[in-house]
C-alpha cells in the first residue's frame, strides 16, 4: 500500500511573522482507501541550544546540552478518525501563529551551537496493524519589523603595520596601506553590506581580500556560559595583486538562515561580526574586525 | 536465298520535300518563344496568394497556355512567397497600435545586424589562439576536505586520470585532468558543457551548479596563457548555456495559465518563479572565490527581469565595479568583455556599464606592465609583444561595443583619454579594429601620428598599421591627404624586419594602394615587396599572404594591358616558386582574364604574359595531375585562346595556333580547341573570300588543313581524333581542298581498326559501340559529297570504309556490323541519283563526275547487293530462339530500308521486301503501333503516280495477330 502525504504551504518562500496565519494544504495520495484513527497538525518553535567541545569538554557537550526552550506549541485535530478514499485528497488547513504565554517568537536561525527552527507537523495514527504515517515541514518565521532607525554611519578604517595587534615580529612585515570604509556596521539584514576598500600601496603583492563573516554565539547555562565565533562564509572580493590606489567594492550578500537579526536574550545571544582578512603573497594574513548589527526593517 | 539484284529507286527531292514539309504557320515572334518564361499578368490573384490562400485559382487571364507549374503556385514562387512573408512580419492579431509602437521603440533599443556578433569572432579566437603545450583541468567539487587525499604517488597517471572519471562528477570528488593537448582540452569542455545539460536534464541543479563554478573557476588560472583567449571562449560557451537552461526554467514556471508576453515586467511573474529566481542569486551571492561569482552571477544577469525593474542595471554597474578586485589584468579584461557581451544582449540600451568599464579598463592599464605579470611572463616565457595581443580581442570586443552606434563626441573623447595614457599601442590598435572605419578614415593622420609616438618594445607597430589600413581598406581617408598617408605608413611598413610581419602588415596596405592609387603606385609597392621577400627565400612562408596581394590587385585592375605593363607585376609573380601555389595564383589571374576581358585583344604584352602564365598552368600538368585539374586548367587556356584575335591577320592567327600548340601539347582539350581554332579560321577566310579562294588563301587554307593533320594524330582520344579528322575533312573539302580532304577521311578510316571495344567515360568502362555507329553514319553522310579520287577505283573511300568495318571486332553478339551495312544502303542509294540531295559549291561530287554512268550505277547496285547478301546471311545465323527479337528489329530495318530507297517494282526486291516482313513478324515480338504505321505510309505512298506496286504489296503484308 502506498499512501505519500504532503504538506503544502500557500507561500512560496514560506516566511510568516507573529499573529500572522499559516495557510496551506494537505495532500493524502493513496492508491486505496485510507482507514485512520485521526489526522492532527502540530506547531512547534524550538531554540536548541548546544555547548561547544572547546568551552565545556567533549563529554559535558554531549551530555550537557542545554534542554530546548519551546517557544510555541500547538495540535489541532484535522480530521476524525474515519476514512480517507482512495486517489488524491486535499485537505486545506489554517494555523495561527502565536507565542506560547509570554514568549517571543525569534526568527528563524541555523547556526552552530545556536539553532531557532519551526516546523510544522502532520500525523495520520492508524490502527496498530499500520504504521503512523508523519510528515514535518520547516517553515520560515521574519520578527516584526523593528522599529530602531538605520543610520548611515560609515566607518571608515586604514589598515598599515602600526595598525595591527596581535603579531610577534613587527619588523618582519612588509609595508603596506589599505583604506576604506563600511557603508555602515548597522545593517539591514536584507541589504547587502556594503563599503570600498582602497590598496594605497603594498610591498608585497597582495594574493586575494576576502570578507569573512563570523557568527557570533552565547549560550548561558548553569555552569557560567560559552561563547564562540565561526565562520559563516568567506566572499572574495580581490584576486591577485589588485591595481593600487583604484577602490575595490565591498559588498556581500547576508545568506538567508544563517543570519537573523542580532540577538539577545536571557539564555544565549547570536551576534555578527565581519573580517576583512588581507593575504599577502608571502602569505601573511592581515585581519581587521568589524562587529555588526543586523536589524529587521 | 539467291543473290538480290538491287535498283535503287530514283528520288525527285525537291517534289519529295515540297510533298512533306510541314506546313508553315507565320508565328509572332515578340509574341511566343518556346524558352520564354510564362508571365502571369493578372496581378490580382498573385496578391490571394500572398494572403496565403490556398485555394488556387486558375487565374491566368492571358493568351498563353497556362503552365501548370506556375498555375499551380497562382503566379508567385515560394520562394518570393517567403521573401514577401518575411517582409511584413507577422504579428499575432490581438497587437494593439499601441503595442506596436513600444514593439518599434524597443526594436530600436535592441542591436541591429551592423552589430558584428560575437558568435562571428568566436572561430577567429580559436583559431588564432593555439598552444602546443599541455594543459591542465583541475575540477573539483565538493568540500575542501577531500582535497587532502591526494592519490598515492604508486599509481600510474594513466591510472589516476580512468580512474577519477569513473567517479566522474559525483560530490566530493576531486578531478585533475594534466598533460592534456589542445584538442584534448576542448574535447574536455565540450563533455562538461554535455554533462551540464544532462545534469540539469535529470533535475540536478546543483551538480549542474557546481559545474559552471569549476568552469568558470578555470578562467582563473593564467598558465599556458598563449590559450587563455581560447580557454575564454570555450568557458563562456558553458556559462552561455547555463545562462539560457536558468532563464528558460524560470520563464517556464510562469508559463502557467499562459506564456508571459515578451515585455513582461516583474510584476507578471508568480511567487514561486520569484523565489526560484532569489534562491539562485542567493547560491551565487554566497560562491567563496571572485572569478565564479562574478561570472556564474553575468550568465543569470538576465533572470534579473524576474525580480526587479532597474536590476539588470544595478546588477551590471555593480559587475563592474566588482571587477576591479580581479588583480590579473588579462583575467580582468576578459571578464570585462563578458560582462559587455552579456550586457549587449540583455540591455543593449544600457551603455552607462560599458562606458564605465572601459574607463575602469583604462584606470587599471598600468597593471599590464606591474611586476606580477612581468614575472608570470618570464616564468612562461612569453615575450611581452605576444602577450599584449592575447589583449586585443577583449579589448576589441569592449571598444566595439562602446563604440557601437555611439555619437562621434564620445568617441573623440574615448581617443583622447587613450592619447593620454603613456604607451598605449594596444589600446590605439583596438581602436582603430573597434571605431567605425569612417570614424578611423578620416583621422588617419593623426592615426599615423600616435603610431609612429608608441614605443617601440610594447605591441608590435606592425600591427598598428595593419589594423590602420584594414580600416582604410573600408573606408576612404580624405582625399589629400591620401598620399601622404601611403607614403607616411609605408615608410614605417618598409622598416619591418621580419619578413612574416612585413607581408601580413603590405599586404592589407596593398588594397587601399590599389583603391585610391595608379599602377605607378602599385608598381612601386610590389617593387618593395619583391626587395623584402626575396632574401632568404622569404617568401616561401607567406604564399597566402602573396597570393592575397594578386587577388586585391586583380579585384581592381581590369585592365590586362595596364596590369602587364606595371614592371614589377611578372617579376612579382615569380615569387611563387612553389609549384601548386603557382598555379592556383595562375588560375585565379586567368579566371579574372576570363570573366572581365571583355574583346579579343591582339596586344603583345597581354598576349605574352598570359602565354606565360598559361605554359605556367600547363607545366604544372604530370601523371599525377587529376582529371578533374586538367580539365579546368585547359578550360582557363581556351578561355585564353578564344579571346585572342588578330583581326584579318589571319596567318599571324594561324602562327599564334601553331605556338601554342607547342606550348599546350599536354593538354588535349587545349589541342582539340585549337584545332577548332584553325578550321573556323580557314572557314572564316572562306567567307571573307565569299567562297572564292585566290592563290594566296588557298595555299593559307591548306596550311590550315596542314596544322589539323599533323595536330590531329597527337591526340589520344580515339573518338576525337576521328570526329576531328572527319570535321577538318569537311572544313578542306569546303574550301576546296580535295586532296587534304581525301587525306583526312583516309586517315580517318585507317584508324577506325584502333577503336578499342570499350571506352571509358567518367570513369565508368562503356561499350563503344554505339559511339562508333554514330561516327560512321556521320562520316557516311558526308562521303555522299565526296569526290572520287581520280587514281583510285570508283567507290574508293566507301569501300575502304565498309572493309575497315569487316574486318574489325566487333563485339560477340553484336548486330553493329550489319548495321553499318544496312544504313551504308541509303548512301549507296543516293549516290545513285541523278542529282544529290546535297552538294559543296565549287565543288563536283560524283554526280558530275559520273554523270549518271550506268557502269558506275551498276558498280553501285553490285555493291548494294554484296551488302544485302551479307545482311541476309546475318539474319539467317539468327534462328535461335533468344535471338529472335533481334532477327526481328534487323529484318525490319532492312525493310524499311529497301521502302524507302529500294526500286520495288523489281520482282525481286520486292519479294525480298514482303520476305523480310514476314520474317519480323514472325515470332510476335515486333512493335504493332510501327507496323501499322508502316503500313499506313504504304498505303499513302501507294496514292502517289508511279508508286502503285505499293497497293499491290500491302496486300501482302499482313499484320500479325498478338499471339
Amino acid at each position: 500500500m502506498s499512501v505519500s502525504l504532503d504538506i503544502r504551504l500557500k507561500r512560496a518562500n514560506k516566511v510568516y511573522h507573529e499573529g500572522e496565519r499559516l495557510c496551506g494544504l494537505l495532500v493524502v495520495v493513496s492508491r486505496d482507501p485510507l482507514q485512520h484513527q485521526g489526522v492532527s497538525l502540530s506547531l512547534e518553535g524550538l531554540v536548541n541550544l548546544q555547548l561547544s567541545a572547546k568551552s565545556v569538554g567533549v563529554f559535558e557537550a554531549f551530555y550537557n546540552s542545554v534542554k530546548p526552550i519551546q517557544l510555541v506549541s500547538s495540535t489541532m485535530e484535522v480530521a476524525k478518525p474515519g476514512k480517507v478514499p482512495a486517489g488524491r485528497t486535499e485537505i486545506p488547513f489554517e494555523f495561527p501563529l502565536q507565542a506560547k504565554g509570554n514568549k517571543q517568537l525569534y526568527e528563524t536561525y541555523h547556526g552552530v551551537f545556536v539553532n531557532i527552527q519551526y516546523t510544522l507537523r502532520c500525523d495520520i495514527r492508524r490502527s496498530l496493524l499500520a504504521k503512523d504515517l508523519s510528515k514535518s515541514c520547516e517553515f520560515m518565521v521574519h520578527c516584526q519589523p523593528q522599529k530602531a532607525k538605520l543610520q548611515p554611519n560609515p566607518v571608515d578604517f586604514s589598515i598599515t603595520p602600526e595598525t595591527l595587534q596581535n603579531i610577534r615580529e613587527r619588523a618582519s612585515l612588509p609595508r603596506f596601506l589599505i583604506r576604506g570604509h563600511l557603508d555602515a556596521t548597522c545593517c539591514s539584514i536584507t541589504r547587502p553590506l556594503s563599503g570600498e576598500l582602497v590598496v594605497e600601496n603594498s610591498e608585497v603583492p597582495i594574493k586575494s581580500i576576502e570578507l569573512q563573516l563570523v557568527r557570533v554565539e552565547t549560550c548561558g547555562c548553569a555552569e557560567g556560559y560559552a561563547r564562540d565565533a565561526t565562520e559563516i562564509q568567506n566572499i572574495q572580493i580581490a584576486e591577485g595583486d589588485v591595481c593600487h590606489g583604484l577602490s575595490i567594492p565591498i559588498y556581500m550578500v547576508f545568506p538567508r538562515l544563517f543570519t537573523c537579526p542580532t540577538l539577545e536574550t536571557t539564555n544565549f545571544k547570536v551576534e555578527f561580526e565581519v573580517n576583512i582578512v588581507i593575504v599577502l603573497h608571502d602569505d601573511h594574513l592581515i585581519t581587521e574586525n568589524f562587529p555588526l548589527k543586523l536589524l529587521r526593517l | 536465298m539467291a543473290s538480290v539484284q538491287w535498283h535503287s529507286r530514283s528520288r525527285k527531292y525537291d517534289s519529295e520535300w515540297q510533298a512533306s514539309r510541314l506546313e508553315v504557320s507565320a508565328v509572332e515572334f515578340s509574341d511566343y518563344h518556346p524558352l520564354k518564361a510564362i508571365t502571369v499578368t493578372d496581378s490580382k490573384s498573385r496578391r490571394g496568394g500572398r494572403k496565403g490562400s490556398t485555394s488556387s485559382s486558375s487565374s491566368s487571364s492571358s493568351s498563353v497556355a497556362p503552365d501548370p507549374l506556375s498555375s499551380m503556385l497562382d503566379g508567385t514562387d515560394p520562394l518570393s512567397l517567403f521573401a514577401a512573408a518575411s517582409e511584413t512580419p507577422t504579428l499575432p492579431h490581438s497587437v494593439s497600435a499601441g503595442e506596436l509602437g513600444r514593439k518599434r521603440k524597443e526594436k530600436e533599443e535592441e542591436v541591429g545586424l551592423d552589430f558584428e556578433p560575437w558568435s562571428s569572432k568566436r572561430g577567429e579566437i580559436l583559431s588564432r589562439f593555439t598552444t602546443t603545450e599541455k594543459l591542465s583541468i583541475n575540477l573539483f567539487m565538493g568540500s575542501d576536505t577531500s582535497k587532502a587525499s591526494s592519490p598515492s604517488s604508486a599509481v600510474s597517471e594513466k591510472v589516476r586520470t580512468r580512474l577519477e572519471e569513473l567517479d566522474d562528477l559525483e560530490e566530493g570528488s576531486q578531478r585533475e585532468l594534466l598533460n592534456l593537448s589542445q584538442q584534448d582540452y576542448v574535447n574536455r569542455i565540450e563533455e562538461l558543457n554535455q554533462s551540464l545539460k544532462e545534469a540539469w536534464g535529470s533535475d540536478q541543479k546543483v551538480k549542474a551548479l557546481k559545474i559552471v563554478i569549476q568552469c568558470s573557476k578555470l578562467l582563473s588560472d593564467t598558465s599556458v596563457i598563449q590559450f587563455y583567449p581560447s580557454k575564454f571562449v570555450l568557458i563562456t560557451d558553458i556559462l552561455d548555456t547555463f545562462g539560457g537552461l536558468v532563464y528558460d526554467r524560470i520563464w517556464s514556471m510562469c508559463a502557467d495559465p499562459h506564456p508571459l508576453p515578451e515585455s513582461f515586467s516583474a510584476d507578471d511573474v508568480n511567487d514561486t518563479a520569484k523565489e526560484t529566481c532569489l534562491n539562485w542569486f542567493f547560491k551565487i551571492a554566497s560562491i567563496r572565490e571572485l572569478v565564479p561569482r562574478l561570472y556564474v552571477e553575468a550568465a543569470l544577469l538576465k533572470c534579473n527581469r524576474f525580480l526587479t525593474k532597474c536590476g539588470i542595471q544595478e546588477t551590471l554597474q555593480r559587475l563592474t565595479a566588482m571587477i576591479r578586485g580581479i588583480g590579473d589584468p588579462l583575467v580582468a579584461v576578459y571578464a570585462r568583455a563578458y560582462l559587455c557581451r552579456v550586457g549587449m544582449e540583455v540591455a543593449p540600451h544600457l551603455k552607462d556599464s560599458l562606458n564605465k568599464n572601459f574607463f575602469d579598463l583604462l584606470a587599471s592599464f598600468r597593471q599590464i606592465h606591474g611586476d606580477s605579470v612581468q614575472n608570470q611572463l618570464v616564468l612562461q616565457r612569453v615575450e611581452i609583444p605576444v602577450y599584449l595581443t592575447l589583449y586585443s580581442p577583449a579589448i576589441n570586443w569592449i571598444l566595439q561595443c562602446v563604440a557601437y552606434r555611439a555619437p562621434e563626441v564620445l568617441l573623440t573623447e574615448m581617443m583622447d583619454r587613450c592619447k593620454k595614457l603613456g604607451n598605449n599601442a594596444l589600446l590605439l590598435n583596438s581602436v582603430m579594429w573597434a571605431f567605425r572605419a569612417e570614424f578611423v578614415a578620416t583621422r588617419a593622420t593623426d592615426f599615423i601620428g600616435m603610431i609612429k609616438d608608441c614605443d617601440e618594445a610594447g605591441f608590435p607597430k606592425h600591427l598598428l598599421f595593419a589594423s590602420l589600413g584594414r580600416s582604410l581598406s573600408c573606408a576612404d581617408p580624405p582625399e589629400s591627404e591620401r598620399l601622404s598617408i601611403l607614403n607616411e605608413a609605408w615608410k614605417v611598413i618598409t622598416k619591418v624586419r621580419s619578413p612574416r610581419d612585413y607581408i601580413n602588415c603590405a599586404e592589407i596596405w596593398v588594397e587601399f594602394t590599389c583603391r585610391h592609387f595608379t599602377k605607378r603606385e602599385v608598381n612601386t609597392v610590389l617593387a618593395d615587396i619583391i626587395k623584402h621577400m626575396t632574401p632568404d627565400r622569404a617568401f616561401e612562408d607567406a604564399y597566402p599572404q602573396l597570393q592575397s596581394v594578386i587577388k586585391k590587385i586583380l579585384t581592381y585592375f581590369h585592365d590586362f594591358s595596364m596590369l602587364f605593363s606595371m614592371e614589377k607585376f611578372l617579376p612579382f609573380l615569380d615569387m611563387f616558386q612553389k609549384d601548386s601555389v603557382r598555379v592556383e595564383v595562375c588560375k585565379s589571374i586567368m579566371e579574372v582574364f576570363i570573366k572581365h576581358q571583355q574583346e579579343p585583344t591582339r596586344d603583345p604584352v597581354i598576349l605574352n604574359a598570359l602565354l606565360h602564365i598559361c605554359k605556367t598552368m600547363h607545366d604544372s600538368v604530370n601523371a599525377l595531375t587529376l582529371d578533374d585539374e586538367k580539365r579546368s586548367l585547359a578550360l582557363l587556356i581556351n578561355g585564353f585562346i578564344r579571346m585572342v584575335s588578330f583581326g584579318r591577320d589571319f596567318e599571324q592567327q594561324l602562327s599564334f595556333c601553331v605556338e601554342a600548340r607547342a606550348t599546350f601539347c599536354n593538354l588535349e582539350p587545349v589541342i582539340i580547341h585549337l584545332i577548332h581554332t584553325v578550321n573556323q579560321l580557314a572557314m572564316e577566310t572562306g567567307r571573307v573570300m565569299k567562297g572564292n579562294h585566290s592563290r594566296k588563301t588557298a595555299a593559307f587554307v591548306r596550311a590550315c588543313a596542314a596544322y589539323s593533320f599533323i595536330t590531329i594524330p597527337s591526340l589520344t582520344n580515339i573518338f576525337s581524333r576521328l570526329n576531328l579528322y572527319l570535321l577538318s575533312g569537311q572544313v578542306a573539302l569546303a574550301n576546296q581542298c580535295l586532296s587534304q580532304a581525301d587525306a583526312f577521311l583516309k586517315a580517318a578510316v585507317s584508324i577506325l581498326p584502333e577503336v578499342p571495344r570499350s571506352i571509358s567515360i567518367e570513369g565508368k568502362q562503356r561499350s563503344s559501340e554505339s559511339f562508333l555507329l554514330d561516327f560512321i553514319n556521320n562520316f557516311l553522310s558526308t562521303l555522299l559529297v565526296v569526290p572520287d579520287h581520280p587514281e583510285q577505283g570508283v567507290l574508293y573511300l566507301v569501300r575502304g570504309l565498309l572493309n575497315m568495318v569487316q574486318d574489325y571486332t566487333w563485339e560477340d553478339n553484336s548486330d553493329a556490323k550489319v548495321r553499318v551495312y544496312i544504313s551504308a544502303l541509303p548512301l549507296l542509294a543516293a549516290m545513285s541519283q541523278e542529282s544529290y540531295l546535297y552538294t559543296i559549291p565549287k565543288v563536283d561530287s560524283n554526280e558530275t563526275l559520273y554523270g549518271g554512268d550506268p557502269k558506275f550505277i551498276a558498280e553501285i547496285n553490285k555493291l548494294c547487293e554484296t551488302l544485302i547478301g551479307q545482311v541476309l546471311d546475318h539474319l539467317k545465323s539468327l534462328g535461335r530462339d533468344e535471338e529472335v527479337r533481334r532477327q526481328g528489329s534487323l529484318a525490319f530495318s532492312l525493310f524499311g530500308c529497301l521502302l524507302a530507297h529500294g526500286d520495288l517494282r523489281n520482282n525481286k526486291l520486292n519479294q525480298l521486301a514482303v520476305n523480310l516482313w514476314n520474317l519480323s513478324h514472325k515470332h510476335g515480338i515486333c512493335d504493332t503501333r510501327t507496323s501499322v504505321r508502316t503500313l499506313e505510309h504504304i498505303k499513302h505512298q501507294a496514292q502517289q503516280t508511279d508508286m502503285s506496286h505499293f497497293s499491290d504489296m500491302t496486300a501482302r503484308l499482313s499484320l500479325q495477330s498478338r499471339a
